[in-house]
């Protein structure tokens, strides 16, 4: 690991501003993504904010009937609060089908969206990696390519987002809050807040120099069955090959939100529209644009079969 | 072999429990072992941290995480090394009541902080329920992964008491013991030799429960 400098922020202000003068700075909140990168030197920071002494740990009521997450709630605490239990259990299940115990406890609401992604050319050192070093070139391309994206991916990388957490986050419209810099306030909704690769794969997020997340804020409850559903290698503690949060009304609407397929967590309004004509339409929506390689094309028809699954799942129940 | 494995057991239990009964031997120990070295350019930070109910008083390079912190600068090599990723539980250790790898934290963010791992659950001449259970169900053969196994055991037992839900949850609000739960809970902690079945009529036993 290389050597840095490290101070525990004092209030949230203090950090962004740290984060934004100190050339090199980064935040780290439960640091199982940023110190196994570090290890690694794919990260190398020269100055760490911690950031779990900011009060930031908190699940409130909004106004609006929604619930305010902060930044640093935990992934345990957040998939076991009440009410996310009872009014967005999406959420609760993709948090608990994350990782694992050990991890969960340690891991937050901030730091869960913005790992960084599992593309084991990413993790190779040895490798050319556009993300890693941009202007590289990409390993992943022409390599064993199996585990990452189909979707929203470029000729400079096909990286897979691999949070389960932040499907579900997109599934219910979430919206990033963050403080600037100058500590000016903003809010940033999930779908734009991964970016696509594009030409420029190392820039991940909408967050600006400095900014850091201080909650997650989801919208009035949407009632409805809340399924996640993640299909993996193993039965528990391995990222997604592909995964589906559903949300089912009771007159045969549907959203749904994907993992293990997108540069970021997928979402489109075609495959939402297509609800009601069954798994194998919402699938073709859903994969529409879709870009596979020998290695990974198997994922498209596990969308649909995963898709198929929860469809006979609900017909069973109802 | 394992009457070897016994006595170097014995022996750094011996040592621990010497360290603990003499907290002034404790921190000179410590302090010994953090004198400055060469780090090339970090500064030295001052940690305290209360490890299995003893406060010890360190000065870290801020890259030490706190597995290394354990075994290296307060000799407890109870907790092990595996992958040093995250990515095995080796490492597991209780951290304010809860269990995390200590592989992936820095014993800097974990100051004023109280820490128990396997030395501090038990002692070979009073073994923590969890440990007797795992040498009663041949929890291990190996061993190596067995101090995580035993810390993510107990906490994994207090996770359920306290209704904390799992992948492996059928109702959300209806958390119940099971050998799926317990399969599902404890899979951070991988295991090379296997004993995965004596693990779980291990964790069943000292839960109470008539094993499946
Ligand atoms: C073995 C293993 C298996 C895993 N399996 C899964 C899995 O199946 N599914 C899954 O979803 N995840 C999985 N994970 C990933 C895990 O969920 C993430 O490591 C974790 O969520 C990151 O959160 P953290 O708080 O530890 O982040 P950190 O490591 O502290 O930070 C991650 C990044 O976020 C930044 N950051 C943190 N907080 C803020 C903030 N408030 N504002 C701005 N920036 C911030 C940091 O600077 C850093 O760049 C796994 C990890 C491991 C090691
Ligand atoms: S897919 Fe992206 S992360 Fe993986 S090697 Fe290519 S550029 Fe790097
Ligand atoms: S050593 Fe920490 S998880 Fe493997
Ligand atoms: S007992 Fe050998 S690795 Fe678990």
């Amino acid at each position: 690991m290389k050597t840095f400098t490290y101070e525990r922020a004092t209030s949230v202000q203090a950090a962004a501003k740290a984060a934004a003068s100190v050339q090199g700075a980064r935040f780290i909140a439960g640091g199982t993504n940023l110190l196994d990168l570090m290890k690694l030197q794919i990260e190398t920071p020269t100055h760490l904010i911690d950031v779990n002494h900011l009060g930031l740990d908190r699940i409130e009521k909004t106004d609006g009937g929604g619930v305010r997450i902060g930044a640093l709630v935990r992934n345990t605490d957040l998939a076991a609060d009440k009410s996310v239990r009872q009014d967005y259990a999406v959420l609760s299940r993709a948090l608990l089908a994350g990782a694992s115990g050990q991890l969960r406890n340690k891991a937050t609401t901030g730091g869960n969206l913005l790992q960084r992604t599992r593309c084991t050319y990413f993790y190779d050192t040895r490798m050319p990696c556009n993300k890693r070093q941009p202007g590289s070139g990409c390993g992943a391309l022409q390599g064993m390519n199996r585990s990452l994206a189909i979707l929203g991916v470029s000729d400079a990388c096909i990286a897979q987002h691999p949070s389960d957490m932040a499907v579900a986050m997109r599934l219910l419209d979430a919206q990033v809050d963050t403080m600037g810099a100058d500590g000016a306030a903003r809010a940033i909704p999930i779908a734009d807040f991964h970016l696509l690769p594009g030409d420029t794969p190392h820039r991940e997020s909408a967050l600006r120099p400095g900014e850091i997340i201080t909650s997650v804020t989801l919208p009035k409850p949407i009632g409805g069955t809340h399924v996640y559903r993640k299909v993996r290698d193993r039965a528990s503690y391995a990222f997604a090959l592909v995964s589906v949060a559903a949300v089912f009304g009771k007159d045969g609407t549907a959203r749904f939100a994907f993992g293990g397929i997108g540069a970021k967590p997928w979402r489109t309004q075609e495959a939402d529209a297509a609800a009601k004509s069954g798994a194998k339409a919402v699938a073709e929506a859903a994969l529409a644009g879709a870009r596979t390689t020998h290695h990974n094309d198997f994922k498209k028809t596990l969308v649909e079969r995963t898709l198929a699954s929860l469809y006979r799942q609900r017909e069973a129940r109802a | 072999m394992s009457s070897d494995h016994l006595t170097r057991r014995g022996l750094l239990q011996g040592s621990a429990a010497l360290a603990a009964a003499s907290p002034v031997a404790a921190q000179a120990q410590a302090a010994a072992v953090a004198t400055p070295r060469r780090n090339g350019g970090s500064a030295m930070m001052p940690v305290e941290l209360t490890v299995n109910g003893r406060e010890v008083h360190l000065q870290l390079d801020p890259r030490t995480s706190l597995l290394d912190t354990l075994r290296e600068h307060l000799h407890l090599t109870g907790t092990k090394k595996g992958c040093d990723h995250g990515q095995c539980g080796a490492c597991t250790v209780i951290v304010e009541g809860r269990r995390i790898n200590s592989c992936l934290t820095l014993a800097v963010m974990h100051d004023g902080e109280s820490i128990t791992t396997i030395e501090g659950l038990g002692t070979p001449d009073k073994l923590h329920p969890m440990q007797k259970a795992f040498i009663v169900h041949d929890g291990y053969q190996c061993g190596y992964c067995t101090p995580g196994q035993i810390c993510s055991a107990v906490a994994v037992l207090d996770e359920i008491k306290a209704g904390i839900p799992s992948h492996a949850t059928t109702e959300l609000n209806d958390v119940s013991l099971n050998d799926a739960e317990l399969r599902e809970r404890m899979s951070g902690n991988i295991c090379r030799c296997a004993a995965y079945p004596n693990i779980i009529a291990a964790m069943r036993d000292v839960a109470g429960e008539k094993v499946a």
